[in-house]
């Protein structure tokens, strides 16, 4: 035992403190501070800290991705629109086209079914003239043949001139070829 | 709770006849380490040390490596630390001060839970707040703190003032109201503090040593019937154990939520 007094005393005083008991509990009370102070609530912290950071760290991951998501949907968006626009404009361009081409292919018909027509008709005109021409220069020979022909033979019997015609045409006929119509004229 | 029993049974086989404990259990014990120096260590200083010890190792363990997705010990260490920061920092002192004061908070809370505790735990058997210097200390720390909170809060006068004349008296009053606000706050304050706990934890020792000594010494010291009474007076320690394991931790708490409230009228404007 120690023979200090206030040790001493504090053997029969419950409310006075040993020396040694002072010593203890300052020690006990400096490092329990120490150690909470400086590590234990800090470490506390840090790990709260630490795993909210995480939890936002995440939403704001995903927020992001849910953006970017959003930002892709509308650029597709938008390009399809562009796309449908241009698919009208290309259908309506060809429409055009079509039209456009049908348009040139009938007038060309048309002008070449003019220019066949006129062809043709000029022919026809050409080939009406020469019958003309032929006709007119065989119409007088056939008219003195005829009354040469009315003259030489005695026409009072009926069937005798009647004869005369027939072989009259007959030779038209044969010798006429270029102008039947004429010829029967 | 054995060494104490055992000094019971001495006691009592040689005169035969129960002697109740007393403050022997506290003071005059036998130094183990020391002796005669300051650093003299007897059974309750050891019990001190190693509770404070093992309570630090845990905390150590359990904050060692901190993950995001905490394991057991982590788990339970956040628990821990998560209460004295929401029960009683958050909500006596606010966020930001609480933010403050709780590494204060947690080492009194859990410091005085350690030391407390040991009076249940087997071969130890006794609080390590059980003798004087270590709530006196407590109580100082905590009447140290909300002084320095109120100063560093509002200026010394104000502090001063807001303590010894509270607002919204007649000023007849404050004649015989200052002088017990000064008793009060800068007097009783700190001192109940501290017997509060040296007290509710000599008490609770003392408590449980009779019912077991008393145990020991109707089954084995007074023969014949009257040993039966050891029956009930072992079913006591058992009930007393459970109690005092309840006590242990609600004084931690009351030390800590006191320590609290103070510093809060300490920085509170009025009040």
């Amino acid at each position: 035992m120690p023979e200090l007094v206030l040790a001493a005393e504090a053997e029969t005083n419950p409310f006075l403190p040993a020396i040694y008991d002072i010593t203890w509990s300052l020690v006990v009370l400096l490092v329990v501070m120490v150690f909470f102070v400086r590590f234990a609530i800090p470490r506390f912290r840090q790990i709260l800290d630490d795993r909210a950071e995480a939890i936002e760290g995440n939403i704001a991951k995903a927020d992001d991705a849910q953006r970017k998501a959003e930002a892709a949907l509308e650029q597709y968006t938008a390009q399809l629109a562009v796309a449908r626009v241009e698919a009208g404009q290309i259908r309506e361009q060809a429409r055009a086209d079509g039209q456009r081409i049908l348009a040139e292919l009938r007038e060309q018909a048309t002008s070449e079914a003019n220019r066949i027509t006129a062809t043709a008709k000029a022919q026809i005109e050409a080939e009406r003239q020469a019958a003309v021409l032929s006709l007119r220069s065989e119409v007088g020979s056939l008219a003195i043949d005829l009354a040469s022909g009315v003259i030489g033979e005695s026409l009072n019997d009926d069937a005798r001139a009647s004869a005369m015609v027939e072989r009259f045409l007959a030779d038209i006929e044969a010798t006429e070829n270029t102008a039947p119509s004429a010829g029967k004229n | 709770m054995l060494t104490a029993a055992n000094l019971l049974i001495s006691m009592a086989s040689e005169e035969g006849e129960f002697h109740a404990p007393g403050i022997s259990e506290f003071l005059g014990l036998p130094a183990l380490f020391f002796e005669g120096t300051p650093f003299e260590i007897n059974r309750i200083i050891l019990v001190r040390l190693v509770a404070i010890g093992l309570m630090l190792l845990l905390f150590w363990i359990a904050l060692r490596k901190p993950s995001r997705v905490p394991g057991r010990n982590q788990s339970i260490a956040e628990l821990a630390l998560g209460f004295v920061q929401v029960q009683i920092a958050d909500q006596i002192l606010g966020k930001e001060m609480g933010r403050r004061y709780l590494p204060l908070l947690a080492g009194l809370f859990f410091g005085i839970l350690a030391m407390n505790i040991t009076g249940v735990v087997p071969f130890m058997n006794i609080s390590g707040t059980s003798i004087i210097a270590m709530p006196l200390l407590l109580g100082l720390v905590a009447y140290v703190v909300f002084i320095y909170a109120g100063i560093k809060a509002l200026g010394p006068g104000k502090f001063f003032k807001n303590s010894l004349f509270p607002a919204g008296v007649p000023w007849p009053i404050y004649i015989l109201l200052a002088p017990i606000e000064f008793i009060n706050i800068f007097i009783v304050r700190p001192l109940s503090l501290a017997l509060r706990l040296l007290l509710n934890m000599m008490v609770g020792h003392l408590l449980l040593v009779l019912c077991f000594s008393a145990t020991n010494f109707f089954f084995f010291t007074a023969g014949g019937w009257v040993g039966l009474f050891g029956v009930g007076t072992l079913a006591f320690g058992f009930i007393f154990t459970f109690v005092e394991f309840a006590v242990y931790i609600l004084q931690a708490y009351i030390f800590t939520l006191l320590t609290a409230v103070y510093v809060q009228q300490a920085v509170a404007e009025e009040h």
